[in-house]
């Protein structure tokens, strides 16, 4: 039986019960979107009294640029690194979770803390265990004979900033990957292991392609998260540093823009990374809803 | 060769639950044992340990004469189709059948002629090439069956395999899995809690309540002679009439509100001792209401087409007498029944025993 639709009278009710929704996203998402795209179309004067129309000159001077370039490739490696050791930590604790008879529960609720703490704020916990100079962690990594000082070398820096996103991540990925191990049925399991697959064999012959659909949509989302929402952590702890090294694409929207006063590049840089969420989500929405769907 | 010998078999969960509590027999190689009982009473408990699902708390597990509480499922030489198939849903049928060869080190060349040979066995072979999820219910059950065949074990296992078929499918199935256990003269433990599946099936009965076997016996031994209240009413269908009553002199006992039933075993009793007698549906045959022994008032009719089932009371209790399509009893109607003393079973109220 098909359920009963309420329909309205007039179209008065309707758009004021959808008002405050579409207010919040005119206003937020909508407005500052079309002003980017149009942003980056135009150059601005130093003194900031002429504009004028350019094209797509922004967009070309982007792809000549070596450091754009560079920061793109930073942030390629800095998406692969968080995803994949968020993700590869997240399976492993949920594959460990779910083993345990006893006090599963607890396991999970505090695995599942650290998602509730803000980007910034994680950013700036592991930026102190980490702190060159008081940093417990910094202490350890000195006894094992690694000099560790993240201002001043860049590929330290890109792994404070990796650790400090993806910690959060795993929290994340841990649950829905703990949803996923759930849902197997035990039989399937029971069936390989008469069929004398040990818990290696089943882990990589059933478990885990059975986990495809799960792995695929947190590979997405956690892309998603490495690109857009690393803002905070790179901002509390590197602030781009030294020099280029961990100038992620959305930092140096933020950079160019309000501190180097470059509308236009910005502009046209953030319509780049608007293209970019816009294909990660087509592909999910695709993919999630055929092939991986046992 | 495939023989299955459990003794004192118990399982206790952590929980202090205890799910089998000492059971003791044997199966026969290339016997079809079925295991038969109400849900919760353990059979799937005691299958899975057999499988070595599930650890034994006390007492062997012995398959072909060798104790193997301790050896792991893969090693027992035993296969198992489960309630739900259990087909890995990420494979293709052909994969299904192959995984465990695989696992086992098979050469290739073996595993495709066993592979061919059960999809030949189970006419299977269109369905090679398709995902589970692309083949009906009773494909699926075929490929779970596959699975087993391919291995060759000593022992199958069988956990209500036929539970999630519509009806006509599960009695056609049935059918094939009888001839196939026939033909390949494996040894077959089966779970069941549909009682004509039980009978149907097995060379071997066991049936089971809380945790316990009541009673062992090939399925007609089982039925003409119960040896517990408890087998009696949960073997055959409609089950078997229970009336309460107590002996008097000379072999007959008196049900509450008149009626006297003639019972040989109650002879040996002492008068005025409470029995209870149980009457099978089909045995109770019908008399004109004067004068008979036994009557009973018909609540209602059910037509099963071949026969009618009459409900009433006799003797203020629950009666069913199974009787001919022409029978033209109709509601409201008083009529008379009549059994053979033979046919009558004599229960102690207190244990549930059989009286002989």
């Amino acid at each position: 039986m098909q359920a009963k639709r309420v329909t309205f009278g007039g179209t008065a009710l309707p758009l004021a019960l959808l008002a405050p929704q579409l207010a919040v996203t005119v206003v937020f998402f909508v407005w500052p979107a079309v002003q980017a795209v149009i942003t980056s179309f135009q150059r601005e004067d130093a003194f900031g009294l002429k504009t004028e129309f350019v094209g797509l000159e922004n967009f070309r001077d982007l792809w000549a640029d070596p450091l754009y370039l560079e920061s793109f490739g930073t942030t390629m490696i800095f998406s692969a690194a968080v995803a994949v050791s968020a993700l590869v930590v997240g399976l492993l604790l949920a594959v460990l979770v779910d083993r345990v008879s006893r006090g599963a529960e607890i396991y999970s609720a505090l695995l599942i803390w650290p998602y509730a703490v803000a980007p910034a704020l994680a950013a700036i916990l592991w930026a102190f265990l980490l702190n060159p100079s008081i940093g417990p962690l910094t202490r350890l990594l000195r006894v094992l004979g690694i000099a560790w000082n993240y201002n001043v070398d860049g590929t330290q820096a890109l792994i404070l900033i990796v650790f400090a996103s993806a910690w959060k991540q795993v929290s994340y990925n841990f649950l829905f990957f703990l949803a996923g191990l759930q849902s197997i049925p035990r039989s399937l399991l029971e069936a390989a292991s008469i069929d004398a697959a040990g818990p290696w064999r089943q882990f990589r012959t059933i478990v885990f392609p059975l986990l495809a659909p799960t792995t695929f949509f947190l590979i997405v989302v956690n892309v998603v998260y490495a690109f857009f929402d690393t803002f905070g952590v790179v901002h509390a702890t590197t602030g781009g540093g030294p020099g280029q090294s961990t100038t992620l694409l959305v930092y140096k929207v933020w950079k160019d823009g309000f501190i180097g006063l470059n509308l236009g590049s910005s502009s046209a840089q953030s319509v780049v990374l608007l293209v970019i969420v816009i294909a990660l989500t087509a592909v999910q929405f695709r993919f999630l809803e055929r092939r991986i769907n046992y | 060769m495939g023989s299955v010998t459990l003794s004192n078999l118990r399982k206790v969960y952590a929980g202090g639950q205890e799910a089998v509590r000492g059971v003791s027999f044997d199966v026969a190689d290339g016997t079809f044992c079925v295991l038969v009982g109400p849900s919760g009473c353990g059979k799937s408990t005691l299958l899975r340990m057999i499988a070595g699902l599930e650890t034994v708390s006390s007492g062997t597990v012995a398959i072909d004469g060798r104790t193997v509480n301790d050896v792991e499922p893969a090693d027992r030489d035993i296969a198992m189709v489960f309630q739900n198939y259990a087909l890995y849903p990420h494979m293709r049928v052909r994969d299904n059948l192959a995984y465990g060869l695989r696992n086992r080190k098979t050469p290739k060349p073996e595993i495709e002629t066993r592979v061919a040979e059960a999809a030949r066995i189970l006419g299977l072979g269109e369905m090679l090439d398709r995902y589970p999820r692309q083949l009906s219910g009773g494909q699926r059950q075929r490929v779970a069956m596959g699975r087993a065949i391919v291995r060759k074990p000593q022992v199958f296992l069988f956990d209500e395999p036929l539970s999630n078929l519509d009806a006509k499918l599960r009695v056609q199935m049935r059918v094939e899995i009888k001839r196939l256990q026939r033909s390949l003269g494996v040894t077959a433990v089966y779970v069941t809690h549909d009682q004509v599946e039980a009978m149907t099936l097995s060379d071997q009965l066991v049936v089971m309540s809380a945790g316990r076997v009541e009673q062992v016996g090939t399925a007609i031994e089982i039925y003409r002679r119960p040896m517990t209240r408890f087998v009696a009413t949960f073997i055959g269908s409609p089950p078997m009439n229970i009336l309460a009553g107590t002996v008097e002199p000379g072999g007959i006992v008196a049900l509450p509100e008149g009626g006297r039933v003639t019972v040989p075993a109650a002879a040996a009793l002492a008068p005025g001792t409470p029995v209870e007698v149980g009457i099978r549906p089909e045995e109770a045959t019908r008399r004109a209401a004067d004068g008979a022994s036994l009557r009973m008032r018909v609540d209602f009719a059910e037509e099963l087409g071949a026969t009618r089932l009459l409900h009433g009371k006799l003797g203020g209790q629950d009666f069913i007498v199974q009787t001919q399509l022409l029978d033209q009893a109709a509601d409201g109607d008083a009529i008379g029944l009549s059994v053979e003393p033979s046919a009558v079973h004599l229960f102690d109220p207190g244990t549930g025993h059989r009286i002989d």
